[in-house]
């Protein structure tokens, strides 16, 4: 699909009057993923701020039909939805294919999460997860999770006078998926939409649990100006700390872009409040660290391509 | 009354053989003692193509009931069971599966909640997740435990009733005795579920649908009011379910059982297996010419407080046994509501709360005998504990 | 605002039957400033129909071209997304 194709495609998924943040990049990203499904979905949603904004009683901004229980069990939910499928297919009460969606941020991904998707990727359900990642549990005010950067501001790894942010590198989110010998994972950006929807129509297409990982920068919880998340998505992609990759049967590893230019990476963190500390005298060291991190993540990546496993 | 056959169950037995025939669309499944025979005897079915159920290994019992729900809200009829912890872990969704109106049946082999840990029967499990909005009944024994199940899918997908129903047995006592089961023809069963009636589910892609918002203080209330109501709807439609099935077991059932109440002068109240050994009990003191009765709670959610009350009322003195303690509560929780119910309606029977049976203890029928005696001589003790060393 | 309804009057379970029903509520009293479109310099690349986090763009044929064609001003919240991605200035903040 092209860029006009995807516009002039019916939205099936979260429509206007949703209560996202201005300038949100989930909404983004669900209409992307959702438009580029052939086939009617049907979607589950951790508690998060997806799950949160577009389903105020009475009014749902979801045109398919969608379920939320609770924060940890996405993964479980649609399990249990695809089970049902699955057995009113053997017994003929439905032949329509259905794509089954999750969503989850990375709060109920990475951390109470983590369970429920490995279960139903262990499972081999026929459903496509997506974790859409703004970097902390951001709707219940910017708290740090397991996919917060190494550095970063949030409400419980503040920068004060004894602490600079977060001291742990975050999961990789990617390689835990991968290991449970899946057909499809993949990281993706809304920097480069098209790539985004080329991921979603291939995960589509496999029989099978498929998991995709995709950067919401999110102005609110990154301190940021309300226009600038397709710039920001850009840069993580740039600096390589958003590599576009993916990884099939576990171990297929391929990069899909690799910058002509890799750009240091201060030009992502100097655009965001959330490590302005780090750019205080007496942080250097600090700098030079999460520059460290990236480099050795881009490089193992690489190595990873190249041996082609 | 339609025909039966022979066989020899253990409670879970009765439960799996249940679900075999009412071959729901899913079972999700997760082990944990007393209740894994339950699953694991379904799973056998799942092998050997006996049902055409999609059988869900979930990796944890949030994920069993959070499964179960997926299942049901896609539309489906969904089964499974658990124990004590399992429960405990679930029971945010067991909370969800009734708020979200998902009719479901749910076998549970009572044990104690931790800790320390026990694996065996009482009633704290249960006691936990009692107000979390499912129906609840209690069976005594595998007969029992199959016949509930089965009421149990039309129950709870009454249009009226739109709840999840949990059918109790006592763990190990229950789930783990052989006793003689009639089990009815697998036609007679599926006639009897019928097919579960669609009305608004995620898999209508016609017609899709929210299921799960967000209600903030402009309607959450008024949600959980309808929740309620269908509680006390369901006073009046479980007795017309069990009319229904009783033209074809030939049983009567009922909010309670009344075992020799009629000219009974003091009474216990009990649930559960221990109902079976008090009956004994009950039969060896009315030799002695000792006025003795039962009064057995089949249902305690919703909670038929009339019929208990009127039950409660034709004796002057009545000993409420409950299998678990609410820890800082004045007397047990069955103990609890009844002593509200008989205040509400002026009664003037005098209640004696006994905490008994945790952890699987034993109750003896000379501990029962000694209750009842208590009765008799006009023990004043409020609040007793039988069975453990003080 | 419609008024509140009563707990007879809505569905069971707070399961909400009319999908896409959001489409009533209009975040557009959320901006502060909203963005102007020049169809004349729109080159009908779609990004700021992509990019809207609102779906706020209108497309339509203009001369038997695809173009944006206006603004749903009613939920438009004045993110200036689609003014950031327009490499065409077709769009401003005012």
């Amino acid at each position: 699909m092209n860029s006009r194709q995807l516009a002039e495609t019916e939205n099936k998924s979260l429509v206007s009057g949703h209560r996202a943040c201005a300038g949100c990049a989930f909404p983004v990203i669900t209409r992307t993923i959702l438009k580029s499904s052939k086939d009617p979905v049907v979607i589950t949603n951790a508690t998060g701020c997806q799950e949160v904004v577009s389903t105020i009683y009475p009014y749902t901004a979801w045109k398919s039909s969608f379920l939320h229980t609770a924060f940890e069990n996405a993964g479980a939910n649609i399990s249990g939805i695809e089970a049902c499928y699955q057995a009113w297919k053997r017994t003929g009460r439905i032949d329509q294919h259905i794509n089954f969606v999750a969503f989850g941020g990375d709060g109920g991904t990475y951390d109470i999460g983590l369970q429920s998707l490995s279960g139903a990727l262990e499972r081999g359900h026929d459903f496509l997860y997506v974790c859409y990642d703004n970097e902390a549990y951001m709707n219940t005010g910017i708290q740090r999770s397991g996919a917060t950067p190494f550095g970063a501001d949030t409400t419980t790894s503040p920068a004060g006078k004894v602490r600079q942010g977060k001291s742990q590198k975050r999961k990789d989110l990617v390689k835990i998926c991968a290991a449970h010998n899946i057909p499809y994972v993949a990281q993706a950006s809304i920097s480069n939409l098209m790539d985004l929807s080329r991921k979603a129509e291939k995960a589509f297409s496999i029989r099978g649990p498929k998991v995709l990982v995709v950067l919401s920068p999110c102005n609110p919880g990154w301190r940021t100006a309300t226009d600038n998340m397709v710039e920001l998505s850009q840069l993580a992609v740039d600096t390589c700390f958003w590599p576009l990759y993916e990884i099939e049967d576990g171990h297929k590893y391929t990069i899909n872009l690799t910058p002509r230019e890799k750009k240091p990476l201060t030009e992502w963190l100097k655009l965001q409040g959330r490590f302005k500390h780090l750019f205080k005298p007496g942080n250097e060291a600090l700098l030079v660290e999460a520059q460290k991190q990236v480099d050795e993540q881009w490089e193992q990546l690489q190595a990873h391509a190249k041996m082609g496993v | 009354m339609s025909d039966t056959t022979k066989k020899a169950f253990t409670g879970a037995d009765a439960a799996s053989w249940a679900m075999k025939q009412i071959n729901p669309d899913v079972v999700a499944a997760y082990p944990m003692t007393p209740q894994t025979a339950i699953v694991q005897n379904f799973a056998r079915y799942v092998a050997d193509g006996l049902v055409d159920t999609e059988y869900v290994t979930a990796e944890s019992e949030h994920s069993v009931m959070s499964a179960t729900i997926g299942a049901v809200a896609a539309g489906g009829r969904a089964m499974t069971a658990t124990s004590s912890a399992g429960l405990a872990l679930m029971a945010e969704m067991v909370g969800v599966a009734s708020g979200l109106r998902l009719p479901m049946v749910m076998a549970v082999a009572n044990r104690a909640l931790s800790a320390p840990i026990n694996i065996h029967g009482d009633h704290s499990d249960v006691y936990l997740v009692k107000d979390l909005g499912w129906i609840q009944v209690f069976s005594e024994d595998p007969q029992e435990v199959y016949e509930n199940m089965i009421m149990a899918v039309r129950i709870s997908e009454h249009p009226d009733i739109q709840l999840p129903v949990e059918v109790n047995q006592d763990g190990f006592i229950t789930s783990h005795a052989v006793e003689r089961v009639d089990v009815l023809e697998d036609a007679t069963v599926q006639e009897f579920v019928g097919q579960k009636k669609l009305d608004k589910y995620l898999l209508d892609l016609e017609h899709p649908v929210t299921i799960g918002p967000l209600e903030l203080q402009d309607y959450y209330f008024e949600t959980q009011k309808q929740r309620n109501d269908a509680m006390f709807k369901a006073m009046e439609v479980i007795p017309q379910i069990e009319a229904e099935f009783s033209k074809i077991t030939g049983k009567i059932y009922g909010w309670l059982e009344e075992y020799r109440m009629d000219d009974a002068e003091v009474a216990i109240v009990v649930m559960s297996s221990t109902a079976g050994t008090a009956k004994g009990v009950v039969d060896a003191m009315r030799e002695q010419g000792k006025k003795v009765g039962l009064i057995k709670p089949r249902y305690i959610r919703p909670f038929p407080a009339d019929a208990l009350v009127a039950s409660l009322k034709k004796v002057k003195r009545a000993a409420v046994m409950d299998r678990a303690i609410s820890f800082g509560a004045e007397g047990g929780a069955l103990f609890n509501e009844l002593s509200s119910a008989m205040y509400q309606r002026d009664g003037q029977t005098h209640m004696q709360s006994i905490l008994f049976g945790l952890g699987g203890r034993d109750i003896t029928p000379a501990d029962i005998e000694g209750i009842f005696q208590g009765l008799l001589d006009g023990d004043e003790q409020l609040i007793k504990y039988v069975g453990v060393r003080e | 605002m419609s008024p509140l309804k009563t707990a007879r009057e809505i569905p069971i379970g707070g399961m909400i039957v009319e999908p896409g029903n959001s489409l009533n509520y209009h975040t557009g009293s959320w901006a502060s400033k909203q963005p102007r479109l020049d169809i004349a310099k729109c080159t009908g690349c779609a990004f700021c129909m992509n990019y809207c986090p609102d779906d706020c763009i209108k497309s339509g044929q203009v001369d038997g071209q695809f173009r944006a064609t206006g603004i749903k001003y009613e939920y438009c919240k004045g993110c200036g997304v689609c003014v950031a991605v327009c490499k065409f200035d077709a769009l401003k903040m005012e």
